[in-house]
């Protein structure tokens, strides 16, 4: 028995972990599963209660099979198991990406395909989802299923958040690479519309585009931030000493959070500092850097266990996307956050493009702005909870592997095709085998 | 499933006509709860109120004397709202210790709905949230019973086994992803209090209701109303007797 909580840290429950080796222990397992069910759950990087089981099994699917084989067409066949990092790690000296990475490499491939994750590449590359060729879904009735694009199930499962089984391996194109170092175009905004504006007209000559916002910047200066915009660097591009090794990749995290991290280290004064000193660092004009796999993608993972530093009663991940047209309820948004000074350490935006026919999909076509509280702040459930309004009138929606506090009518209202995935996953698993704290939550089987 | 910010789904009130019971309930709602559960003497109880602000009530029949019941009410109530976010026995009778001087069954009977009934109410409640691996117990203590008066000594008694069965009760329940929030009122101004003259230090059954919902929010255990009702129980509680014992209430 196990108290488990998501990378937020918030609403622990208890559930016995099992961790099996291969499908077949897997399948053994979810047919002993009790009346509480069973989820699979990855690296537990998703911020709430998806990969969390109250009462009942969750499946470690860290330790399965953990086999993976790419070939000359950079087809990689791995096990869900198996991290982006451990992948980057073997694919990248061989002259190959994955196609889409989130903001860390340690989620599973399992983790990615169920939480249909996005990049910075969204815009031309849209989520995994889009890559993938064939999944090996372990189903309630015990069978290991390949499933394909032309199949319901597939897109009830890319997005499904686990609950229609459990992914065994994921077969998805990779891209091919030169060099494992980004070549990147660093520029700061002057406020809001700047870095709208900015970014929509300049995004489609890059393939990968973020932008940081400085949420305590108020009055002219609301919205402001640093637009980085890169692309994997040629040869060519690299620094004299990175040439003789071009695709070498071995990155470490450098720091670690102590366990016993305060809480409210990242305060309204540490956030703040930060954020004016991350904007005063970035180059007024457009500047080129070259920059590391690792830095460009994944500056978190730099410190290991970062999450600590919210304290004990966690944080929350708040992000949503809204269609492309919608920019007012973004900037409503972003007023009212930077009004009531709210402490967010990480605040991201960036433009989506069309998202995978993944029914419980999270990206479309439009804004998204995602941002980490801590779980602590007064006043922030009412606040959250009418942005939902907002961002559900508008016709956007909000992200389920970072979500922990939506109410199941914001869930129902937001995902059209709600209704379509239950009726698929009902006949994948009528008796309701595979459950979440999430499903149970958002109300979701 | 109680969400990040401590907003819950689904509530369970038993004592479903309690006046405290219902302020919880009704702040819970307020904050996102959809499922309501009143268990209440007789299977009636107001349910409109709650129902305007967007809740599901069910109304069920309850009766804390009869603890061979208590196991299937819990059961049927899990039945009706799926998992119990939060549990609140809300029930209880202040007797005036003049009729229970005088009356000891009586005295035995209340004691049996005031500590008996909570004893099997809570240990039914507890087995359904360990099964879960989360929710709260919410246990409705009183000062009553941190030291126990001759005025009110049979209720006081009472309040106190209640208080250390629901201090154990959390210990147990440790690990388990369910947790017990103790809250100990001092004198509430309100239906059950009605016509005694308010102790110093009363609060009303809102204040009371607020501290509860505040306290689910954060990992406290145990809940003073009003909170400096701590401090000054850590003084009471080292009156030499003689001088408790001479206290005029
Ligand atoms: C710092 C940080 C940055 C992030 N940035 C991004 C980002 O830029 N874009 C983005 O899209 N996401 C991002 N995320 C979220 C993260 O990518 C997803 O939550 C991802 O699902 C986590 O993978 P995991 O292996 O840790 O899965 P877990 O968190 O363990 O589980 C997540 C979900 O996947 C399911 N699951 C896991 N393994 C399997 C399996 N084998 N079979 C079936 N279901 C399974 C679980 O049931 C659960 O529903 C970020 C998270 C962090 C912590
Ligand atoms: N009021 C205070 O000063 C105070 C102070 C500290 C602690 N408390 C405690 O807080 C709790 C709630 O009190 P309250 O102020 O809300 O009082 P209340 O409004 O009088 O509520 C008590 C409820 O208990 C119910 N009840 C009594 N016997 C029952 C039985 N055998 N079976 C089922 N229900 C029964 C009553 O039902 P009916 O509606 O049928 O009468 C009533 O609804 C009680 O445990 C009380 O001891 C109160």
């Amino acid at each position: 028995m196990t108290l488990l909580t998501g990378w937020g840290r918030t609403a622990p429950t208890r559930a016995t972990v099992a961790r099996p080796r291969t499908a077949e222990e897997a399948a053994e397992l979810v047919a002993k599963a009790g009346r509480r069910g069973v989820v699979a759950r990855g690296l537990g990087r998703a911020y709430g209660d998806a990969a969390q089981n109250a009462g009942g099994l969750v499946l470690d699917c860290t330790a399965l099979e953990r086999s993976w084989r790419v070939d000359s067409t950079g087809l990689v066949t791995a096990s869900a198991g198996i991290s982006l990092h451990d992948l980057m790690t073997a694919l990248v000296p061989r002259g190959w990406f994955v196609p889409v990475t989130p903001g860390t490499r340690y989620v599973t491939v399992g983790g990615a395909v169920a939480a249909d994750v996005h990049g910075k590449n969204h815009h031309v590359d849209s989520s995994f989802g889009a890559h993938l060729r064939s999944l090996r879904l372990l189903t309630a009735d015990g069978a290991v299923r390949t499933l394909g694009p032309g199949d319901d199930l597939f897109w009830a499962t890319v997005g499904g958040m686990g609950l229609t089984g459990v992914i065994v391996e994921a077969t998805f194109r990779c891209v091919p690479i030169e060099t494992a170092w980004m070549r990147v175009d660093v520029e700061r905004t002057r406020d809001l519309d700047h870095t709208l504006e900015t970014m929509a007209a300049t995004d489609d000559g890059h393939r990968y585009t973020v932008a940081w916002i400085d949420l305590l910047a108020r009055g002219r200066r609301m919205g402001r931030g640093v637009l980085t915009r890169g692309d994997h660097a040629a040869p060519g591009d690299l620094p004299a000493r990175a040439r003789g090794n071009p695709l070498a990749f071995a990155p470490r995290p450098l720091l670690s959070a102590p366990p016993w991290a305060p809480g409210g280290l990242l305060n309204r004064a540490t956030v703040r500092a930060f954020n004016a000193a991350w904007y005063g660092k970035a180059p007024a004009a457009p500047r080129r850097v070259v920059q590391g796999i690792a830095p460009f993608f994944h500056p978190l993972d730099g410190v290991s266990g970062w999450n600590r530093l919210y304290g004990p009663r966690g944080f929350v991940q708040y992000q949503f996307v809204v269609p492309l047209g919608a920019e007012d309820t973004l900037r409503r948004v972003v007023e009212r956050l930077s009004g009531a000074g709210v402490v967010s350490f990480l605040t991201v935006l960036k433009r989506f493009g069309a998202g995978t026919p993944g029914m419980l999909s999270f990206p479309m076509q439009g804004w998204t702005l995602a941002l980490d509280i801590p779980a602590g702040q007064s006043g922030l459930a009412a606040m959250l909870t009418e942005f939902d309004g907002w961002v559900a009138a508008a016709g956007g929606r909000l992200y389920l592997a970072k979500d922990s506090r939506m109410s199941a009518d914001t869930m129902a209202a937001t995902y059209p095709r709600l209704e379509r995935w239950r009726q698929i996953r009902r006949r994948a698993d009528p008796d309701g085998v595979f459950v979440s704290d999430l499903a149970r939550r958002l109300r979701l089987c | 499933m109680r969400n990040a910010l401590g907003s819950v789904d689904t509530v369970l009130l038993l004592g479903g006509r309690s006046e405290i019971g219902l302020a919880i309930v009704e702040r819970l709602v307020r904050r996102g709860a959809r499922r309501v559960v009143l268990a209440a003497r007789g299977g009636t109880a107001p349910a409109d109120g709650l129902e305007r602000l967007g809740a599901e009530v069910h109304v069920l029949d309850f009766d804390a004397a009869r603890p061979e019941t208590h196991a299937a009410l819990i059961e049927e109530a899990a039945a009706k709202v799926g998992d119990l976010d939060v549990v609140i026995p809300a029930f209880g009778v202040l007797g005036r210790q003049a009729v229970y001087d005088a009356d000891p069954v009586a005295a035995a009977r209340d004691v049996a709905v005031n500590f008996g009934g909570h004893v099997s109410v809570g240990l039914a409640a507890a087995r359904r949230l360990r099964e879960q691996g989360h929710g709260t117990l919410v246990v409705l203590s009183s000062v009553a019973g941190v030291r126990v008066r001759k005025a009110n000594f049979v209720y006081g008694s009472a309040k106190a086994g209640l208080d250390g069965f629901a201090q154990g009760l959390a210990d147990a329940l440790h690990g388990s992803g369910a947790r017990v929030v103790v809250v100990r009122p001092g004198f509430v101004i309100g239906r059950m209090t009605r016509g005694m003259t308010p102790a110093p230090m009363s609060v009303t059954a809102a204040e009371v209701a607020d501290a509860v919902v505040a306290a689910l929010d954060t990992r406290k255990g145990t809940v003073w109303v009003p909170a400096r009702l701590r401090l000054a129980f850590a003084v009471m509680r080292l009156l030499p007797r003689p001088i408790w014992r001479r206290l005029p209430r």
